[in-house]
């Protein structure tokens, strides 16, 4: 009797579980799905009928060859590009130095420096004071305005040493009985093996370098210098059509464009981050506890 | 004696860690040009600064910028706007990851499981340009929110330009981009539940929704009150980016936060000692709120920041 009523108090859990959670995957996909699809629609129907949208009434790809073929979302694709390719590297290397150094027990300056480090998460000089920091350095209208400041997140370096504690002591101890110094351990010995924790990182540096826009609004004057997501902001929320440079093929598809232009810039992020999905929770734990 | 003995401790520590200290010095020369410089930029905030005259010449003025700040009638409505924002973002956000994380943990199909993982992460990986842009078109008058207004018999307006429903869509909006996100942190600490406990339960007759009260909430209290105590430390910290992306000047009176009053008065009105004394007024308070928060946290038992 008993077993009975908990197998059906079972049923009707699970189900409304899996509803309430199936609801929960709509209401995320929807605004998602209204962005494929109107980037897809024809333009005028879609200025005519902008509310709920299912499928694309008439399909029409012209917004997309619009994007590719409007000569600065192409340029600052470009300048986006430079950025990652010339950050990451940075990035990473410097996680890597500050979260070992971090990680090794035993130096008589350890504490004072983790304390340097650590410090800079709770306290810095706030918007004016970086702005002209940027501007003494001669870094002001430049791509290194962008790439510079934001060239090691502490954040990210906690998480780094976090893994490189993790690997036993025995290893890097015995590579130094064998002779190799610090260099040759990090890349050798340590970089194999936290390698997931890296790829972790090198996709929140990564998403934070593609997503940003407001360092550049900050920092970057001329607009054919300005990265993708500044761009973005004209044509979604400020309603600029780009000038015009498409002529007025070009306005046929003013409505559109934003949706196809979206669908491209946020697309290679969702198709990366999936893979990566199973090690977020290391990095969050260990956020949580570290501040 | 000792000071000669101090002396060879450190030489004989730089000669054995000498690599050590190589390597980081490039993590040292990147926060000294980059953190620590802004850092003495603050004293700025003390002068009347002409970027003319440069922090050297520049006239000092003590506590005058903090003084019209104090003076100003804007304070208590910045301040106000600061607190209300995050006060319901929390009050609204982290119930939802909390509810979001138990659901998942009662989901015994573990591919639906991670397919429902992955959706709701991916909101959190989208820009937040994209996200306002999108906020904004859903909002206009002819948008799909008023499509949904006009369902419940209502009119259709701008939604974004009404005071009333800027809180709304601001959580609304933040809630559907990170409740996924959140509920990780959730996820992880009740995947430390100790399973032997629920089989006790399941002996002693116990269904699920009692499990979940008696065992899964008191299992994962520790990190709730973590994570309450911490983002009560974060109270005064609203960031500016959607903000700024989403509010305008009709909506300023509800909209309006610390750091986006920051970047009006320094960057569009060029007002830089006033707009660095309420940033470092705004820090002050923070590092206060955050040390209470810690303190707070390691009294309770758990462990803190430091």
């Amino acid at each position: 009797m008993k077993r009975k009523k908990i197998s059906v108090e079972n049923l009707v859990m699970d189900t409304s579980i899996a509803v309430i959670l199936l609801i929960l995957v709509l209401i995320t996909l929807y605004p998602v799905w209204y962005v494929v699809v109107a980037s897809f629609t024809d333009s005028t129907e879609l200025a005519r009928n902008p509310g709920l949208l299912l499928w694309p009434e008439e399909f029409d790809a012209g917004a997309y060859r619009m994007v590719f073929k409007n000569p600065l979302l192409m340029g600052a694709f470009k300048n986006t590009f430079i950025i990652l390719v010339t950050a990451l590297p940075i990035n990473i290397v410097l996680t890597l130095l500050c979260g070992y150094f971090m990680a090794c027990p035993g130096m008589y300056w350890k504490k004072i420096i983790t304390a340097i480090i650590m410090f800079t998460m709770f306290f810095n000089g706030g918007l004016i004071p970086g702005y002209l920091n940027i501007r003494d350095l001669g870094l002001y209208n430049s791509l290194w305005a962008l790439i510079l400041p934001g060239a090691l997140s502490v954040y990210n370096a906690i998480i780094c040493k976090t893994a490189i504690e993790a690997v036993p002591d025995s290893l890097r101890e015995s590579a130094y009985i064998d002779g190799a110094n610090d260099i040759q351990i990090i890349f050798k010995i340590i970089l194999p093996l936290i390698k997931p924790t890296m790829a972790v990182l090198l996709l929140y540096y990564g998403v934070a370098h593609w997503n940003s826009w407001f360092n550049a609004s900050l920092y970057i004057k001329d607009s054919l210098k300005l990265p993708v997501q500044n761009i973005m902001r004209s044509i979604l929320l400020a309603n600029d059509t780009l000038g015009g440079q498409g002529g007025d093929d070009y306005n046929a598809y003013a409505e559109t464009i934003k949706y196809a232009a979206i669908v491209i810039t946020t697309t290679p992020i969702m198709c990366i981050y999936p893979f990566l999905q199973k090690y977020f929770a290391k990095g969050v734990m260990i956020g949580a506890v570290k501040g | 004696m000792k000071k000669i003995l101090r002396n060879e401790i450190i030489i004989r520590d730089f000669h054995r860690h000498k690599y050590k200290y190589i390597l980081i010095s490039p993590v040292l020369i990147y926060l000294a040009l980059f953190c620590y410089k802004p850092i003495y930029g603050i004293i700025i905030a003390f002068q009347k600064y002409r970027p003319s005259l440069g922090i050297a010449k520049s006239k000092w003025v003590g506590l005058d910028n903090f003084i019209r700040f104090f003076d100003d009638p804007y304070f208590g409505q910045i301040l106000r706007n600061t607190f209300s924002i995050s006060l319901l973002m929390l009050l609204f956000s982290m119930p939802a990851a909390i509810l979001l994380a138990l659901l998942l943990n009662e989901v015994k199909c573990s591919i639906f499981k991670r397919f429902v993982q992955t959706i709701t992460y991916m909101p959190h990986f989208i820009a937040t340009v994209v996200i306002c842009g999108l906020i904004t078109t859903y909002c206009q008058s002819n948008g799909l929110f008023n499509d949904i207004v006009i369902w419940f018999g209502g009119e259709r307006s701008n939604l974004l330009a009404n005071p009333d429903h800027f809180y709304t869509i601001y959580v609304a909006s933040g809630i559907w981009q990170n409740v996924g996100w959140s509920s990780i942190i959730y996820l992880a600490a009740l995947s430390g539940i100790d399973q032997e406990q629920y089989e006790a339960a399941k002996v002693d007759g116990a269904g699920r929704i009692r499990q979940i009260w008696y065992i899964t909430l008191p299992g994962i209290m520790p990190i709730i009150s973590m994570q309450l105590i911490l983002n009560l430390g974060k109270v005064l910290s609203v960031g500016y980016e959607k903000i700024l992306l989403l509010y305008q000047p009709l909506t300023y009176e509800v909209a309006d936060v610390i750091s986006t009053y920051v970047y009006r008065k320094g960057m569009i009105d060029a007002d830089y000692s006033f707009s660095t004394a309420v940033n470092l007024f705004n820090s002050i308070i923070n590092i206060i709120f955050l040390l209470t928060a810690n303190r707070l946290s390691k009294k309770m038992g758990q462990s803190g920041l430091f």
